[in-house]
This record gives structure tokens, C-alpha cells and sequence, in this order.
């Protein structure tokens, strides 16, 4: 090495590495000669892992289609509009599951979304600073906690206070809509959807709250610039601004809603029928396949089975997919955050 | 204001319907409403939150006991027995489902965020939030179809594919969103130090994401421990103990799902207890992942 000639500075800190010593202590990290195989062989691991990912909804797709070919050769569309499910005869209609699932999603909207933007709101718009972490992190709470236990909770603790205070109250006062009728049993499409509006409140305001902050804050100082209240601000340049990011935060929710088992077939009262009152018991697809499929005999039986698991598989997956989209329109160009 | 004021011309002032300070008692009113309208849904949303914690508390402590934790079950209507089984069977299926799905969502992650910036890369993104969505049940269905049907038995191999299976899409965004807040610098010196890229990746870049990967991870962990649907058809349950992997084994949410949905009073007690140590296992995972993350998502860097 040519610099060796001069006389080497004086260092009072760390000494420089030089010649073989470099070597011995980058030899760890560095190799003479494996780079390039060694590159190429990991990135063919890695794509493989890629790979997979892709290999797994492809598995989905292929196994849940192979095997409900029997049902939807023997059915057709009408799967979808019979209303009778009777495997001993093998007479299988899907309407009353299609319809619970509709109904026990859309009524657990009903009561999530004003509390979840709500909550949402406050976070991000009212509450103090010191507040803001500790509610975060127990509406994420609320997430964590297994359907199971929703159910097991809702079971012994909701139905009863549904059908001792609850459902005659409803009864007596808006029994006349048609909407809440019949005795009060507890269990049912009511329960149901307070337990799925529970369960979706989490998942809407967390991206409720994400799309909320990504709102200019230029926006909010404008708005009360020109003599706002705090509301009037909150609506017209936060609320206005976020609209398709909450709207996907929602269907997102709806998505959950949708293929949520434990905890509906756990107080939906799993009769297949298709009653006007939230008082009476329904039946979800979830819930068919989580009470029915171990023990399908017959393979007709087993393939309408699947081909209610493929219905479902392919409703969630253009819910989420138009959900992603939505909030994606909102928060693209802002940095990527961890979420947890 | 007051020398601001000053300088304001004089016809303004003299118009009063210009005064901008003026807030109607709608307005105001409005606004009270909205604040009220927000604290409210708090509670709304926290009371049952309070109420489920609380009634895991007082009905799971006093049910939990030696004989719990260490026996099994007995047969339906006899008073006793516990859950020890389905304990160790879920720590089994968990153990199986974590070999097979954090590597090879760790290594798909790695995939997305070092390599993907290509079309290929945007699928895999797009298939794994899709996967995220997928109902449990519908991966429990699969799951029985390529491991149930050709091993003829349900079994503990068959759930923890189901779980896997939904770790996998979890964890390759996690590990994604993580190994991109490492900043290029690094991985630019160690390549101007003649470390060659899969060194780099596993060594410098990995290495520095680790506390935010192990953050991913447990997430996933935390969201499959408590899953029961998918296990329905694939574990199936057990009364007894069991430790062969093919053969069908209890789970603790599966058993709680059993004895909440059954007609005795004893098995409601043992269904509160055992509710009660999964969501102990569960929050404690929780608890543990916002203990790294507080330390810094970043910690190598900083």
C-alpha cells in the first residue's frame, strides 16, 4: 500500500484498522468470493416466501370452488333463493343464511358507526393530550379480546339484560314498525348485531382516526379562521375531508361483520328462517358452516356447505377490496406509520 | 388586539353586522351538542369493554383452581375435572401454526420491502391485505380440505395449518412496513463496505426492524391465539390428553366455546375460568408488544 510510506498521524482515539486487520474484522460480514451465488440463492428464498403468499389464495380459491361443484351443479343459482335447508332430503337452499348474514351485518352498522366516529372524533379533535393514548389503546383493547369470549360474555351477561329490560321496553314502545315483535327470548338477530356492533367498533375507528389525522392541519386552522365553532369545523373541513376514508373504515367494519362466527352462532339462535322481527332467532352462513360441517354427512351435504363458504369468501373479499381502495384514496401519499 | 384594533378603518366598526365575535345561540348550542354527542359514545364504547373485563375477573377468579389447571375434563353433568389439556393442546397448535407462518411471512415481508417495488411486488401487497380479510371460518374449511381429508383424521397438524395460514398475511405487512422505516443510509454503507445484499438484508436491515418485526409477529400471534372458528373442523377437540400430532386435540377456545354453549352449570363456571387465562395470555402478549414499541421501534438506529 503506498500511503504506508508516510508517517502514519498521530491519534489519541480509536487506532484505523489496516491491511490484514481489515480483513480479520470485517470477515463476518464480508466473503471474498460467495456474493453473487449467495445473493441469487436468497432472492429466489425470498421470492419462493412471496410466492406462497400467492400460493395460498390461490389454495383458497381452488379448493373452495373444486369442491362445491357438486352443489352448484345440482342447484344452480337457485342455492341462493331457496328457503329450505334440509339435509336429510338433500334439499339445500341458502336464502335464510344469506339473509341472517345480511341482516345481523347491517344492523350491527347501524348501531357501530355513530359510536365509532364518535369515538373517532373525540380522539382525534376534543380530548386532551394525556387522554389521547390510554383511549386509543382501549378501544384497541376491545379488539383483542377473543369472539369467543364476546360470545361467552354475551351469552350470560347481554341476552338476559335483552330479554329482561331491553326487548319489552322496545317492544312497548316502537313494537308498532313490525321491527321488534314476539316474546322476548333474548337470544336472536337483536343480539346478535349489538354483539357484532361490539366487536366492529375497534376496526371502524381506528381507521376512522387514521384517516382524521391525516386531514391538513391548515384546513382545521382555516376553518376556524373565518369563525367557526369547533363543531362547524369538525364538519366542514374534517368530517367533509375524510368522508371516503371513514366510508372505507365502515365498509371494512362491514367486512369483519360478515364473516364473524363465534360469538353471532353463540346468540343468534341458529334457526333458519326469515322473520321480519329482530326479536327471533336467525342463522348465519358463519354460523351454519361452524355448527354443521363436522358433521356433514354425505357429499352433497359437504359441498353446499363449502359452496356457502365460497359465497362468503368471495363477498368479503370484494367488501375489503373496495374498503382498501377507499381508504387508500385518502391516506395515499402520506408516510408509511406503524399501526400497532 | 387593542393595537390591531387601531389600524382597523373606521367605517368598519361602524358597521355591526360585521362583528365577527358574534357566535348565534345555535351555533353555540350546536356545538355543546357535538361534545356531548362524542363523550357519550365514549362511554358507550367503554362501558362494554369495563363490563366484559369485570365479569372475566369476578367469575373467572373464583373458578380457577389446582384441579383446573391440571386435570381434564370430566364427563358431562359431574361436578370438577379441568382444562389442562386443552391448555397444553393449544400451546401445541400455537408452537406448530408459528414454525410454519412467521418465517415464511417474515421472508415474504423481506420480499415486499427489498425487493418489491415491481408489479410482482404490488400483487403479493394486494393478495396479502386480501387474505387479512378472509373469515377464519373459510380458512378452517380450507384447512380441512388439504390436510383433514388426506390424513382421514381431524388433528393437531390441521390446526395449525389453519392458523399459519392467517399469520402469514399479518405478518409479511408488518414486517413490510418496518424494514421500510429503515433508512437507506445503512444499507447504502454496507454495501459501499462490500457486504453483499443478502448479508446486508439479513444482518444490518433486519437486524435494526427486529423490535418492530417481534412487534408484527406478536400481533398475529395474539389475533390467532384466540381464534376458535377455524379450529372447529381441523383440531376438533379432545377430551383426553393427546400429544400425537395427527390425532385431533383440545383447544382452550374450543373448549370454551363447548362449555359456554352447554346446559351445566359447572361447565359455565370452567368456560368463565377458562375465558379468563386465555385473555390473560392474550393481553399479556398485548401488554408486551407496547413495551418494545415504547422502546423505540427504531432502537438500532437511535
Amino acid at each position: 500500500m503506498a500511503n504506508q510510506a508516510l508517517p502514519r498521524p498521530h491519534f489519541t482515539g480509536p487506532q484505523p484498522v489496516v491491511g490484514q486487520e481489515v480483513k480479520k474484522r470485517l470477515n463476518p460480514l464480508v466473503k471474498s468470493s460467495d456474493g453473487a451465488v449467495a445473493d441469487r440463492v436468497f432472492g429466489w428464498v425470498i421470492m419462493a416466501c412471496a410466492l406462497v403468499v400467492l400460493a395460498i389464495l390461490g389454495l383458497i380459491v381452488w379448493q373452495l370452488v373444486a369442491r362445491s361443484q357438486l352443489s352448484w351443479h345440482a342447484f344452480r343459482w337457485k342455492f341462493f333463493s331457496g328457503q329450505d335447508w334440509d339435509p336429510v332430503n338433500d334439499s339445500f337452499g341458502a336464502l335464510p343464511f344469506v339473509y341472517g348474514t345480511l341482516v345481523s351485518s347491517l344492523l350491527s352498522l347501524v348501531i357501530a358507526v355513530p359510536l365509532a366516529v364518535g369515538v373517532a372524533v373525540f380522539t382525534t379533535e376534543m380530548c386532551p393530550k394525556w387522554l389521547r393514548g390510554p383511549l386509543s389503546f382501549t378501544t384497541e383493547l376491545l379488539a383483542a379480546i377473543p369472539s369467543v369470549i364476546y360470545g361467552l360474555w354475551a351469552i350470560f351477561v347481554l341476552v338476559p339484560i335483552l330479554r329482561n329490560y331491553v326487548q319489552p321496553f322496545l317492544a312497548k314502545t316502537l313494537g308498532w314498525t313490525g321491527l321488534f315483535e314476539g316474546p322476548p327470548f333474548g337470544i336472536g338477530m337483536l343480539a346478535a348485531g349489538i354483539i357484532l356492533a361490539i366487536m366492529i367498533i375497534p376496526i371502524i375507528s381506528s381507521i376512522t382516526r387514521e384517516v382524521l389525522t391525516v386531514v391538513p392541519q391548515h384546513q382545521r386552522e382555516a376553518a376556524l379562521a373565518l369563525g367557526a365553532t369547533r363543531w362547524e369545523m369538525i364538519r366542514l373541513a374534517v368530517l367533509r375531508n375524510a368522508r371516503a376514508g371513514i366510508v372505507g373504515g365502515i365498509i371494512l367494519g362491514l367486512g369483519r361483520a360478515l364473516g364473524e362466527t363465534m360469538a353471532v352462532t353463540m346468540v343468534i339462535g341458529n334457526r333458519p328462517e326469515i322473520a321480519k322481527s329482530l326479536f327471533a332467532p336467525g342463522y348465519t352462513m358463519a354460523s351454519v358452516l361452524a355448527n354443521e360441517f363436522s358433521e356433514a354427512a354425505g357429499d352433497l351435504y359437504l359441498s353446499a356447505l363449502i359452496e356457502i363458504g365460497l359465497a362468503l369468501f368471495l363477498v368479503t373479499i370484494i367488501v375489503n377490496a373496495l374498503a382498501r381502495f377507499m381508504v387508500w384514496s385518502v391516506t395515499r401519499g402520506q408516510p408509511a406509520r406503524g399501526r400497532a | 388586539m387593542g393595537s390591531l384594533r387601531g389600524a382597523v378603518p373606521e367605517t368598519a366598526t361602524l358597521q355591526p353586522r360585521q362583528r365577527v365575535l358574534e357566535i348565534s345561540l345555535w351555533r353555540r348550542t350546536a356545538d355543546y351538542l357535538a361534545t356531548g354527542f362524542a363523550i357519550t359514545t365514549v362511554i358507550l364504547v367503554l362501558a362494554p369493554l369495563v363490563a366484559i373485563f369485570a365479569y372475566l375477573v369476578y367469575k373467572g377468579i373464583g373458578s380457577i383452581n389446582i384441579s383446573f389447571l391440571t386435570q381434564i375434563p370430566k364427563p358431562p353433568g359431574e361436578v370438577g375435572g379441568g382444562m389442562a389439556n386443552a391448555i397444553a393442546g393449544s400451546v401445541v397448535i400455537l408452537a406448530i401454526a408459528s414454525v410454519l407462518g412467521v418465517p415464511l411471512g417474515i421472508g415474504a415481508g423481506i420480499y415486499l420491502a427489498e425487493y418489491g417495488r415491481n408489479r410482482f411486488g404490488d400483487t403479493v401487497r394486494f393478495v396479502s391485505d386480501v387474505l387479512n380479510g378472509v373469515p377464519s371460518i373459510v380458512i378452517g374449511i380450507v384447512a380441512y380440505a388439504i390436510v383433514v381429508l388426506r390424513q382421514k383424521h381431524f388433528s393437531a397438524l390441521a390446526g395449525g395449518v389453519a392458523l399459519a395460514i392467517m399469520m402469514v398475511p399479518t405478518i409479511t405487512r408488518t414486517t413490510e412496513e418496518m424494514l421500510l422505516l429503515v433508512p437507506n443510509v445503512l444499507r447504502e454503507a454496507a454495501y459501499g463496505l462490500g457486504v453483499p445484499r443478502w448479508r446486508t438484508t439479513l444482518s444490518i436491515v433486519l437486524r435494526t426492524a427486529t423490535s418492530g418485526i417481534i412487534t408484527g409477529v406478536m400481533l398475529a400471534f395474539a389475533r390467532v391465539a384466540g381464534e376458535t372458528a377455524p379450529l372447529l373442523f381441523t383440531a376438533f377437540g379432545n377430551q383426553y390428553w393427546n400429544w400425537r400430532l395427527e390425532q385431533p386435540t383440545a383447544a382452550l377456545p374450543l373448549q370454551i366455546f363447548t362449555y359456554a354453549i352447554s346446559p351445566y352449570d359447572d361447565w359455565h363456571r370452567q368456560a368463565w375460568a377458562g375465558a379468563l387465562v386465555l385473555i390473560i395470555l392474550i393481553v399479556s402478549s398485548v401488554a408486551a408488544v407496547r413495551y418494545v414499541v415504547r422502546r423505540g421501534t427504531l432502537g438500532g438506529v437511535a
